[in-house]
């Protein structure tokens, strides 16, 4: 019985003599309701829904989605936003990930918990309470009147900076988990070291800790970089329908428009906008964490 | 490390980073015992009437009730189908392995939306726009990465000769996995479940699309938020963020840590 003979190997390590070709069909099958779900309800709609787009036989669809200027406009502003989340998720995040790995023990948990709650409180209500704070008579603008910083309200919400703060909030923690794990997987004793020989703090972070924690920034970032591609709560609530990204526009076509073609060919850009930026960035990690 | 101006300069800023981390949680708090008829902060009174208005509408009670059962269904569903994949891609070596895990870990990566429209497609075709278990299938999709997670992380530090001691005594494969495999990797087990559930449970985005009239909590947030701020939204808020809260504690005390249910 193969697998009997499977059960009987050492664990982590790969013996691919003694295991041999086990038999594609029952190291397999315990997959297989889960695959069988995948496909039906997982790849089979997308693809579906994707063929949508060139239902006609023609890319209409995209020449619409990547030659007019109105939807440029809505990939230029994902992107930039995106990418403006990533810089501040990381610039916020890399600090708290490093305090949260080089402290006690009990308050590295006490730090992981403020980090994991919010992680786990829903969207929506985190949406909702930044509504609150962020309006025109929400919370911060009463106090900055009330002190006498500012006499009108500054808009912080259905603008740009609205979706970017609700942005930045969802997506923190998505950095700090893995700064957080790459300062861990660093030898202390390199720092031991560094210290010993009389380097400053200042250049055992620029030196040491930075360059060896290179991939968890990366890694990080290409998480939040790809999850703010496609967000969509965030920017439909503290947007305000004044900041269009790709996820909204596909949205609103299909709920108002009822374009399925055209939603179908935006969502094909997003996807492969996704998954390559994806890819590319798990090609550069292989490359480079090599130990 | 030792304790100096950087480390202290390090400190003030991460305080300050929790500030705003924690702020959205801690400020619907007040709002949720306000006595204004509208949005106020500070609160002019306290009251309860927020909470008495959540619990007296059948409407949210009805979206409460839906979006746990849905949520509770999802995370049985997930488990029955991501523990047995798991152990098929931590312990199986098949051709294809490496696409079995891609598959299973690409619904974190794509686009809800792209799920969503999709699905909506396919479930307009079907009619299951608007049925429950509709809505447990699709989350189950999403689900599934959760589930596979943090059991392989699970098995990949699991003692094998535990189980080889079982067999050598005579156990059955059967019963090896019941008495001995599974009940070690009980803590998984619940991290992946509450996990799974609370994924569900505050799902919008696929309920947005698939849920029809019978509304989950989520949506019903949403089209309130949309329509109008009133406070009753800060006390459902206010319940998710204490059960929230309560399922971390769980995993804190009977998951696998709260750093495995991270990832």
């Amino acid at each position: 019985m193969s697998s009997r003979t499977a059960g009987g190997l050492p664990p982590p390590l790969p013996s691919p003599v003694r295991r041999g070709r086990a038999g594609w069909g029952r190291a397999a099958l315990p997959a297989l309701p889960a695959l069988v779900l995948l496909f039906a309800f997982f790849l089979f709609p997308v693809v579906r829904m994707l063929g949508f787009s060139i239902e006609d036989g023609s890319l209409d669809w995209y020449a619409k989605a990547l030659g007019e200027e109105l939807y440029l406009r809505v990939f230029w502003n994902t992107f930039e936003i995106a990418l403006l989340v990533t810089v501040i998720c990381l610039l916020v995040g890399y600090p708290l990930g490093f305090l949260i790995a080089t402290t006690t023990p009990g308050w590295a948990t006490l730090g992981f918990i403020f980090v994991l709650l919010p992680l786990w409180t829903s969207v929506l209500v985190r949406t909702y309470a930044w509504m609150v704070l962020l309006g025109r008579n929400g919370v911060f603008n009463r106090w900055l009147i009330e002190a006498g910083v500012i006499a009108d309200p500054i808009p912080m919400l259905n603008n740009f900076t609205g979706v970017l703060i609700g942005m930045v909030h969802v997506l923190l923690p998505y950095m700090v988990l893995p700064v957080y794990g790459a300062v861990r997987r660093l030898d202390p004793a390199l720092v031991a070291a560094a210290e010993g020989l009389g380097a400053s703090s200042w250049s055992i972070f620029w030196r040491i800790y930075l360059p060896l924690t290179l991939p968890g920034i990366f890694a990080g970032a290409t998480i939040v970089f790809v999850l703010s591609l496609g967000f969509f709560i965030t920017p439909a609530l503290l947007g305000g329908g004044k900041v269009m990204m790709l996820a909204v526009l596909i949205e609103q076509q299909i709920h108002q428009t009822l374009n399925w073609p055209f939603a179908a060919a935006l969502s094909a850009v997003l996807l492969a906008l996704t998954l390559g930026v994806y890819s590319l960035a798990q090609a550069f990690t292989r490359q480079e964490a090599r130990p | 490390m030792k304790p100096n101006g950087n480390r202290r300069l390090l400190v003030a800023l991460c305080t300050l980073i929790y500030v705003f981390l924690m702020l959205p949680l801690v400020v619907v708090f007040p709002i949720s015992l306000s006595s204004a008829p509208y949005m106020q902060f500070p609160p002019p009174g306290l009251s309860t009437q927020w909470y008495e208005r959540y619990l007296d509408d059948p409407q949210w009670i009805d979206a409460t009730v839906r979006s746990l059962y849905v949520g509770g269904a999802t995370a049985v569903l997930a488990l029955l189908l991501g523990v047995p994949l798991a152990f098929s891609l931590a312990r199986g070596r098949y051709a294809g392995r490496i696409a079995v895990d891609r598959l299973a870990l690409a619904p974190l990566i794509v686009p809800v939306i792209i799920l969503s429209v999709g699905l909506y497609g396919l479930f307009a075709k079907l009619k299951l726009i608007g049925e429950w278990y509709g809505l447990v299938v699709a989350h189950t999709v999403l689900a599934l990465p959760f589930v596979v997670l943090v059991m392989m992380a699970g098995l990949r530090d699991f003692d094998r000769a535990l189980e080889q001691a079982a067999e050598g005594l005579g156990a059955s494969r059967l019963q090896t996995l019941f008495r001995v495999t599974l009940p070690l990797l009980r803590p998984s087990l619940v991290s992946a479940g509450l996990l799974a559930f609370i994924s569900s449970f505050d799902e919008l985005v696929v309920a947005l699309f698939l849920a029809g009239p019978n509304m989950t909590l989520p949506k019903k947030m949403f089209d309130n938020i949309l329509m109008e701020i009133d406070p009753t939204i800060a006390a459902v808020s206010v319940m998710q963020i204490v059960l929230v809260s309560i399922v971390l504690v769980l995993i804190g005390r009977f998951g696998r840590g709260l750093q495995g249910s991270a990832r």
